[in-house]
């Protein structure tokens, strides 16, 4: 084996204006939040345990677009959603629709662990959360002034708000009808790069016994509609774990669903025999068509890897031989 | 071009003891509903157009498990969903947790086509209905009598529901935990197969065009949490249409969640070159571990094929040559 690995991601999609200041501080809480894996992992904790505890703690720093910091809905509410998938037997757990839970990954993790099903969403879930005594907060703790402030320029940047590229029989692309977006071309789901929040957290990890584990979190997308789910809490679009890899992305929801996108990278490698790089070059470059997205792997022989064809992706990663590397660019 | 091919499913799990003139009432519906798509693949409508028809046809058919006649939540009420997929651009939509809709596969559609995103659920889909101004109908309407007496049954046969077959550690093996069920053990989600009743309709078409298309529907799993999910709104399980192929799934949900089981069937033939037939049964052999689901597919040359590993798959299919069929076992 190769010792164990682990990958951060804090969402796809950076504006490439985005003050130093600001880089910083994100690169702080990736590097922060990787080492707390670290930590867990030399101790030797379980895959599905580490990526669990990272990505609570990604939840819980208001930095990325997930628990506190979610991006909000176009009511200014917050529905926030997660997944988590243990390559060891391909177990997993998922929840959309939580708008109190303190940490949703967590809610997710009890769905696959100590209920009947694997994804549980809205009311239910809630009620779920309930039973199970998760830590609950008011809807309000999750909302940030800045993601306030981003929801009214998103309003007004655009009013029909483009989840996917694919051009729709009678309607023009996503470029040519966001009017006003065609002197700032940078865009992620139809809004300009600058309001644009990255979705979604997310962690791979490789542990000390070869299990890959992966799990993903996000508030979504911002003006989103109401009950809208997107590709972190779909196994096989945002997530996926088994034998041979584990998979976070994050992006354009869309684009991923439509490209099965984590499940393509372990399917290239399962079917195709492509090692991790290769699978996760080839599934950016392949599947995606005009979508944008950007991904973490890590393989059960201790590699990672990341792609993204976005304008930059927050990522951290680390392995045994001590590795260690945190970026937000190319 | 192998010309146009269609297939559909109402479930795959079946009670081996069903009586012999509900076996027959459900292959009248699924030849009534089978003859609607080749219809309209005669008059040279679109795939996306035909699954959509002809999954609409079958939820409003009492009989299967899908908007009239769904599972019932263990609060006896019904949330029913449902995913279409144009492989003509791998365009997709996703409904989750409606309760008034009358034609959950139209609403995906309209999800697909009408709004900004792919997948909407409970109360926001709810509203989009409204705004899109589809046919709504009281809870009632999709509540049926028998299915009120299975999910009495349902709660007397099994106290923890499991919805997959993976040991969970600390756990033992589902058919150990149900108890009472030693005697019989025939089983599906955890309830014996006499109350268990087989989720899910769905259709797969390849066009005159070449192009496939895939829809799934369902009311989900009798006796479920409120808020459950299954496999059948989700992209890449329960559905799954791209250039190659059109597949729907049905059975255990999570089974087919961890499957990726409708995209797996695509892939190989992608990745490995595998044939439709050959991609069915290789999904159904190696990824469902010891789940229990089935499946239907088209491929863009006109091909049929299905798979199950349950008792029986409620299923349908015909070919531009003539070819038709509609069997259970």
């Amino acid at each position: 084996m190769g010792g164990w690995a682990i990958a951060v991601h804090g969402g796809a999609g950076v504006d490439p204006n985005l003050p130093a200041e600001r880089q910083e501080e994100a690169k702080r809480v990736l590097s922060r939040c990787l080492n707390l894996g670290i930590a867990a992992l030399r101790g030797g904790c379980a895959a599905v345990d580490v990526v669990e505890q990272v990505v609570r703690e990604l939840e819980t720093d208001p930095v990325f677009n997930s628990g506190r910091g979610s991006a909000l809905t176009r009511r200014g509410t917050v529905e926030m959603e997660a997944s988590i998938m243990d390559g060891r037997g391909r177990r997993c757990g998922a929840v959309s629709g939580l708008s109190t839970v303190k940490n949703p990954v967590s809610l997710a993790r009890l769905v696959m662990d100590k209920s009947p099903h694997s994804y549980l969403a809205f009311d239910g879930a809630e009620e779920f959360a309930r039973e199970q005594g998760v830590e609950v907060m008011d809807n309000s703790y999750f909302i940030t002034e800045e993601n306030v402030g981003m929801l009214k320029l998103a309003k007004e940047a655009n009013s029909i708000l483009f989840d996917y590229r694919i051009p729709v029989p009678g309607v023009e692309t996503c470029s040519a009808s966001a009017g006003s977006m065609v002197d700032n071309p940078l865009q992620m789901n139809g809004l300009p790069i600058s309001i644009y929040a990255p979705e979604t957290v997310g962690c791979v990890v490789l542990d000390g016994n070869g299990w890959c584990a992966a799990a993903t979190s996000t508030g979504g997308l911002m003006n989103k509609m109401m009950g809208r789910i997107g590709d972190s809490p779909l196994i096989g679009s945002g997530t996926y774990a088994c034998d041979l890899c584990a998979v976070s992305c994050t992006g354009e929801g869309e684009a991923i669903i439509r490209s099965t996108l984590a499940r393509d990278v372990a399917a290239v490698m399962e079917y195709k025999g492509l090692g991790l790089q290769e699978a996760v070059d080839y599934v950016i470059k392949n599947r995606l068509d005009e979508g944008q997205a950007g991904l973490i792997a890590v393989s059960r022989n201790g590699q990672v890897a990341h792609g993204f064809n976005t304008t930059g992706m927050f990522r951290a990663c680390a392995t045994e031989d001590g590795f260690m590397d945190v970026g937000i660019w190319e």
